[in-house]
């Protein structure tokens, strides 16, 4: 399995997930220029990774224009194939942009940037994982029946929790419809979330949660899930 | 137009500097050329009020890389074949009209200088100040600043790892924001912001030029009235997703080895770049000004030269390779426009459509060149009386010290600044190592090197203006002191020198006083000045603010691992003050916030004994013996003791050695050279071993989360925290908390 880090020409968060993937996990990754189109070099098995910035500015609606560009062209059509994409913070919003997920993210509900450690619980994990935070429109939002659908198909991954892993409104850090911080679509390969698991993958930085979010993504390929906390159902 | 000595006072210069330049050019000045000087021979360019006296602080040091203000940031070795650069830089004025606008480019403009070397930036710090928070503009500002730093910053892409804050009310007018930026590059790397070779290309790119922040640098040289307001104009706008681009473009261009020279545009645009990569080169351009590209129409060739338009570049290439140049802008869809070349006569001549505009020798516009350096009167300011005056024994200990404690953790300058840093992206690198284990100074990873680069901003004002070469000193000492407590050994520093209205003598005697000493202080700590900025006229008609002289300073690990963190460990484990403890309350937040006393002596520091401890300090990490150092400041022992037991909430049971000390300066005072250290019990001996005959005290352990001071019950850390977390928030949302800020 390999990884493709898209590069707009605001991402800011692309070298990081390339250092995480490479260096941490010790995975293959191709950086890909947003105005590319090609994606021959990737299979089904592969994964498409939309890193966090500010694609081209994002002076509109995070993730208006990045929808347009040529390389995201491919990216749906990859996607459409049953190709794994993930998209971290501005990747999120691009995914939701290109309708490659449901839903879309508002400005977070204290109108202001925030950057800080929060805490996630994934779908039947055994407990919660410590994963910074960083935008400013990170407030997940669909109406009740896109949620309640999100829900029942078990497509909700990740969602904001306290340190003993409830899922309370004082936990809620940007305000997201029903703690929302992750989804996935119903075919289970496209994959979006705000926060920053490329973060948290070195211990010199004193948190490797990070790990276990992308690990699974691997393993999902493996279908070899060891660690409870991992357990997201990629 | 004619051009008089009216014009020339019109456009800031005074009567002796409008005689200069038509003796230097031998003819009367056109209208655009006294425009080149005006901006050129500003305060903010040319330094001529202070470049007497930047010259006598140590600017040598065996791991400087290139001298002291020769380019656009300091560069110092980091060894593994890489360097660092980096500057601080001041963007009050325009933060006090337009505080979104002000801080974000300001921002902007420091991280232009550290890329236009070639290097990556990867963390950037502010330093701060305001008037009373209580108060609507003071709020007003606030919200404005932080939300331009984290609006360019997070945009950008570059973490803000550290910085200060501090609310005073001589800062109500002139609010102060000074950023500052640290980068990488590999050795080889580097690019000079020099102009040489005949006949080569000079490139303009990034933004399109427009009548954004023209005469910004003049403005920037005058106190702010009533009416400043109306120079809006002079405040520049940014656009962080351009300067994005700029970076990688830039950092690509140079790596063609295509480039000779470069500058980056920020006080005086374009007249500012050519004349100084000109007058470094010894060389001349000539400019075809209609090339330069343009988002507003009809732009005369004065306002060309002005513009203080975000986001530019001018760039000397090597003839013939232009195209490789136009190549990597083209893919990052920046505007690259050849403006004209590189002549041998050293004069700079600008054309509009074939008409020369003007023509002036590059060297009479810079510093150093022809730009006027005074020399200004000073004398002791009249209110130094008062601050001798001042008797400690006037001012009663108070009975109930936890009522005091309650208040002072609520101090704006001492209460959690949550509000303000969350806003601000943090993390983005992936190498801020100081996030999830805290340390005195910011630690990031030096990327691609296992080392660690520690950073911090400092200046307590307060103690500058009581005394201002102790506290020229003590800005200096803290600084490095937050450094060696964080694990690493101190470098070097970069300046951003804040002070009032230069032709006021007791204002200039602050001025050259802070300076001899930092100067005592960065050669007893082996730290040369790399270089920054002075913003003098923060003043308004009310008076100056406190002289503040706010120190950058930049340290190494060799192994980022190694990194010293702030916050206890474990329950039992032992607590030294290592220092001494003196009977001392002046110039504290304590005396100033709570007991109202605006006058007193800078509190006790003697820059021998700091080195002493700062060695010891470094001595105890190598060892391996302590597990925790955090050292005392503002708010004194008692607020250094809590703060290192918020992290893992754990709390102390402490009591004051035996002595003649009053027990507010023991718990509240703020003398300085004092660090706070927990020992593991098994550790103990070898602590003391270090130690030797260095004089520390043993205060007590660390609990569960109990506060017990000298034997009575304080609650429990988390109440603490509480209030501490809270306090400027509730401030904000406009509900004061029980312990109402009354002192205020």
């Amino acid at each position: 399995m390999k990884f493709g880090v898209v590069v707009f020409p605001g991402s800011n968060c692309d070298r990081d997930m390339q250092d995480a993937l490479q260096n941490d996990l010790n995975q293959e990754v191709i950086m890909l220029w947003h105005k590319d189109k090609d994606l021959s070099m990737f299979t089904k098995d592969d994964c498409i990774v939309l890193p966090g910035g500010f694609s081209y500015g994002d002076y509109l609606r995070c993730g208006a224009i990045s929808r347009f560009s040529p390389m995201m062209q491919s990216v749906i059509e990859f996607a459409n194939k049953g190709g794994k994409v993930l998209g971290v913070c501005n990747g999120f919003q691009v995914l939701c942009e290109s309708h490659l997920l449901p839903g879309v993210l508002l400005r977070n509900a204290n109108q202001q940037f925030i950057c800080k450690n929060v805490h996630l619980i994934g779908v039947g994990a055994d407990r919660p994982l410590k994963i910074p935070i960083a935008h400013g429109e990170g407030r997940y939002y669909a109406d009740d029946a896109t949620l309640d659908k999100l829900e029942a198909n078990n497509q909700v991954i990740y969602r904001y929790c306290n340190e003993q892993g409830e899922i309370t409104p004082q936990a809620n850090c940007n305000g997201a419809a029903r703690n929302i911080a992750g989804i996935c679509n119903e075919a289970r390969n496209v994959f979006g979330m705000m926060p920053h698991p490329e973060r948290a993958t070195s211990e010199a930085l004193g948190n490797t949660d990070g790990r276990i979010i992308l690990q699974s993504l691997i393993m999902g390929v493996n279908a070899v899930v060891t660690e409870k906390a991992a357990l997201v159902n990629f | 137009m004619e051009v008089t000595v009216k014009t020339a006072k019109q456009l800031r210069l005074t009567e002796e500097e409008f005689e200069l330049i038509k003796q230097k050019l031998g003819r009367t000045p056109n209208f655009t050329e006294l425009c080149a000087f005006s901006g050129m021979w500003s305060e903010h360019c040319s330094y001529k009020n202070s470049i007497k006296w930047l010259k006598t602080l140590p600017r040598e040091g065996k791991k400087m890389l290139v001298k002291a203000g020769e380019e656009n940031a300091g560069l110092m070795d980091i060894g593994d074949g890489f360097g660092v650069v980096f500057k601080i830089e001041s963007h009050n004025h325009p933060s006090a009209i337009e505080p979104f606008q002000g801080a974000a480019t300001g921002v902007g403009g420091i991280h232009r200088d550290i890329f236009t070397m070639g290097a990556r930036p990867i963390a950037s710090l502010n330093s701060l100040r305001f008037g009373n928070l209580k108060e609507a503009k003071t709020q007003h500002l606030l919200a404005g600043v932080v939300h331009g730093i984290g609006h360019y910053g997070n945009c950008f892409g570059v973490p803000t790892v550290g910085g200060e804050i501090y609310f005073e009310q001589c800062y109500h007018t002139n609010p102060l924001v000074n950023a500052m930026s640290v980068g990488i590059v590999k050795n080889g790397e580097t690019i000079s912001a020099t102009a040489k070779g005949i006949g080569n290309p000079v490139f303009f790119v990034g933004s399109a030029t427009g009548k954004d922040g023209i005469g910004g640098a003049s403005f920037a040289s005058a106190d702010i009235t009533a009416e400043s307001a109306e120079e809006l104009p002079a405040v520049q706008v940014g656009d962080p997703f351009q300067e994005k681009k700029l970076l990688e473009a830039c950092l690509e261009v140079i790596r063609t080895g295509a480039v000779v020279g470069m500058q980056d545009m920020g006080a005086a645009g374009i007249i500012c770049s050519t004349a100084e990569m000109s007058a470094k080169g010894e060389v001349g351009m000539r400019i075809d000004l209609e090339k330069v590209p343009t988002r507003q129409k009809n732009m005369k060739a004065w306002e060309l030269l002005l513009s203080e338009s975000q986001e530019r570049m001018l760039m000397v290439v090597e003839k013939g390779r232009e195209a490789e140049v136009q190549r990597v802008f083209d893919k990052w869809d920046l505007p690259c426009s050849e403006i004209g070349e590189v002549t041998n006569d050293g004069i700079l001549r600008f054309y509009m459509h074939g008409e020369l505009e003007a023509e002036i020798p590059a060297n009479d516009l810079v510093l150093g060149g022809g730009a006027p350096q005074y020399t200004r009167e000073y004398k002791e300011p009249a209110y130094f009386e008062k601050i001798k005056a001042f008797n400690a024994d006037s001012i009663d200990v108070p009975a109930d010290l936890k009522a005091v404690a309650e208040q002072l953790i609520t101090i704006p300058n001492i209460a959690n600044k949550r509000w303000v840093y969350v806003q601000y992206d943090s993390m983005v690198g992936a190498g801020t190592a100081t996030t999830n284990t805290p340390s005195d100074a910011a630690v990031v990873i030096a990327k691609p090197t296992n080392k660690g680069l520690a950073l911090t901003t400092d200046c307590n004002s307060r103690y500058v203006y009581a005394e201002p070469f102790t506290g020229g000193m003590i800005a200096v000492a803290e600084a490095a002191r937050n450094i060696v407590c964080s694990g690493g050994q101190p470098l070097g520093i970069t300046n951003c020198l804040n002070f009032g209205n230069p032709y006021d003598p007791q204002v200039y005697y602050q001025f050259v006083h802070a300076i001899k000493g930092m100067s005592e202080a960065c050669k007893k700590f082996d730290t040369p000045v790399t270089g920054g900025n002075v913003s003098f006229y923060n003043q308004n008609p009310d008076g100056a603010v406190y002289p503040t002289p706010t120190i950058g300073m930049v340290g190494l690990l060799d192994n980022v691992n190694a990194k010293m963190t702030m916050d206890y460990k474990a329950e039992g484990d032992l607590l030294f003050l290592v220092g001494t403890s003196r009977n001392d309350i002046n110039s504290s937040e304590y005396l100033h916030k709570i007991r109202n006393v605006e006058f007193s002596p800078a509190p006790h520091f003697d820059l021998e004994e700091e080195a002493t401890l700062q060695n010891k300090i470094a001595e105890l990490i190598k060892a391996g013996v302590i597990a925790s150092a955090h050292d005392t400041s503002e708010g004194g022992l008692f607020v250094t003791l809590l703060e290192s037991g918020f992290n893992r909430n754990l709390g102390v049971d402490v009591k004051a050695a035996k002595g003649e000390i009053r027990k507010d300066a023991y718990w509240f005072g703020e003398a300085q050279s004092r660090v706070v250290v927990s020992v593991k019990p098994d550790k103990v001996d070898a602590f003391k071993k270090v130690i030797g005959n260095h004089p520390y005290e043993q205060l007590g352990q660390v609990t569960s989360g109990a506060i017990k001071i000298d034997g009575s019950d304080w609650g429990t850390i988390q109440s603490w925290k509480e209030k501490y977390d809270t306090a400027i928030e509730n401030l904000l949302a406009g509900h004061e908390s029980e312990h109402a800020l009354s002192a205020l």
